[in-house]
């Protein structure tokens, strides 16, 4: 009774992931593939050794059951049977690791297109602020004491002395023309937060103190959601934002609204 | 007995209408008196007011038919200025806090009035009439600091503040909201329509100092003495910064 129910949990279990009933949105991602070719890999590794371990302890189970006389133990005892067993997970976790890092460092350590739109990013109990450099193409120095969110100065920029700040453009909606690199390079205001948009595959942390650049191509004309995936407080439930991607004609009107404002 | 107690509440009921005043302007005093009245006007050049982007909040963004725009900096016509706070600073004899309690309220993610004027000791309401969860934080420095979370539908927040201070109110869920608490020693006070006009009555006669408040270009004292019951003409004119 036991052996059966162990491998119909894990037929069952690995059943959902073989017929993509939960699975992620469609890709809008330039990096997209790579990485869900990495997620299927390791899916068929981890899955196979799962099912398999499972089959084997409910045929062992089943074979056991009833037995009175003693049965037979691992060659040698427990200890090394352990052994075996971590070093056997081990080689996985490094095998996937090894194979894993290539697509990691295609991400995270490819070189920023030069002609790359920066989004500067701004995270903060409870939402999220994007900043474009508007006309000039400069950003203006962020100044954190000069914050002052009741006059819409998210970024704590200076218009009084630094005239590069005077036509930064701020959005609450993360908005990107297709087909065109981004890098974001994104900040925290306070505590610890994190972007996720599934639809590219892309979820990084926000570090309280560090400046992270990330990069991507956005491959498809979407609307979608972006939420914050790391508990920030009280509000975290209610910190989202809208992901837009635009044609370029779009975008460029988009941006010529904004810079107007 | 039972028709008694129906009575009484309707009468209550009926007694606490009448008492609530039908705006939120502030309290007028009404016994006869000399009138303090005029303009608040503005020279320089005002900062452009940016609108507010509310996307992340579909329930307060979609009572809004055009943007919203950022109120710290309100004018009108003739660079008049508007939620400005225009009190008795000094020269009135001290009054009690009004009964009637001052609301302050949370409607499309905004906070109305954006400048609320009150009386030290008068009772204050804050309530929320949104769909969503807001978190009322009023910066105070003189009177005790608190931070509460409102869902939607609680009751309202009641609070009592009994030091004079202005005190700068904001959101921790909705970044963009931002109000003021003018906490006032006087019942002598108006907050500025956008056409920058005020009127102070109810002054018996004396000398008073006049003060404009306004958040982002400061403040302007003025005296003037009132001898019986005529309205001196008092305006103000405060220097705008464009950053």
């Amino acid at each position: 009774m036991f052996a059966a129910a162990v491998a119909i949990i894990a037929v069952a279990s690995a059943a959902v992931f073989v017929s993509h009933i939960w699975w992620l949105p469609p890709d809008i991602s330039a990096l997209g593939l790579r990485i869900d070719s990495q997620i299927t890999e390791t899916m068929i590794f981890t899955g196979t050794l799962f099912v398999a371990a499972q089959l084997a302890l409910a045929m062992f189970v089943w074979q056991s059951a009833g037995r009175t006389s003693a049965i037979r133990i691992f060659p040698g005892g427990p200890i090394p049977m352990v052994v075996l067993a971590t070093v056997i997970v081990g080689l996985e976790v490094l095998t996937l690791l090894f194979i894993g890092t290539k697509v990691w460092a295609n991400i995270f350590l490819a070189p920023i297109p030069a002609n790359a739109l920066h989004i500067d990013v701004q995270a903060g109990q409870f939402a999220f602020y994007f900043r474009y450099a508007g006309p000039d193409g400069k950003f203006g120095v962020p100044h954190p004491e000069l914050i002052d969110e009741g006059n819409s100065n998210f970024f704590g920029l200076d218009p009084k002395n630094d005239t590069a700040a005077r036509d930064d453009i701020v959005s609450a909606s993360l908005v990107v023309p297709v087909d065109q690199p981004v890098l974001l390079t994104m900040h925290s205001k306070d505590v610890g937060h994190s972007l996720f948009i599934p639809q590219l595959r892309l979820q990084q942390d926000f570090v309280p103190g560090l400046v992270i650049p990330v990069q991507f191509t956005a491959t498809g004309i979407r609307k979608t959601e972006i939420v914050c995936t790391q508990l920030c407080g009280l509000g975290h439930y209610n910190m989202r934002a809208y992901f837009e991607v635009l044609s370029k004609a779009d975008y460029a009107k988009w941006l010529q609204d904004q810079a107007g404002q | 007995m039972q028709m008694k107690i129906v009575a009484g509440v309707v009468a209550c009921a009926l007694a606490t209408m009448a008492l609530k005043p039908a705006t939120h302007k502030p309290a007028v005093n009404r016994v006869a008196g000399g009138t303090v009245a005029g303009k608040v006007t503005f020279t320089g050049t005002a900062p452009r007011m940016k609108p507010i982007d509310m996307a992340k909040e579909p329930s307060c963004a979609k009572q809004h038919a055009t943007p919203v725009m950022n109120e710290s900096v309100v004018t009108g016509a003739g660079n008049t200025l508007g939620d400005v706070v225009v009190y008795i600073s000094a020269g009135a004899a001290p009054s009690t806090p009004p009964g009637t309690a001052a609301t302050f309220e949370q409607k499309g993610c905004q906070y109305l009035p954006h400048v609320l004027a009150l009386e030290a000791g008068q009772k204050l309401e804050v309530k929320n009439d949104d769909q969503t969860s807001h978190n009322i934080h009023p910066m105070s420095k003189l009177n005790p600091e608190w931070n509460k979370s409102q869902p939607p539908g609680a009751p309202p927040i009641e609070v009592v503040y009994s030091k004079p201070e202005f005190i700068p109110v904001k959101c921790n869920v909705h970044p963009w909201m931002h109000g003021y608490f003018a906490v006032l020693n006087t019942s002598h006070s108006a907050v500025t329509p956008a056409d920058g006009s005020y009127s102070l009555s109810g002054l018996p006669p004396g000398k008073y100092t006049v003060t404009a408040w306004q958040e982002r270009f400061g403040t302007q004292s003025q005296e003037v003495t009132i001898t019986g019951n005529e309205t001196a003409k008092l305006d103000f004119v405060l220097k705008a910064t464009e950053y």
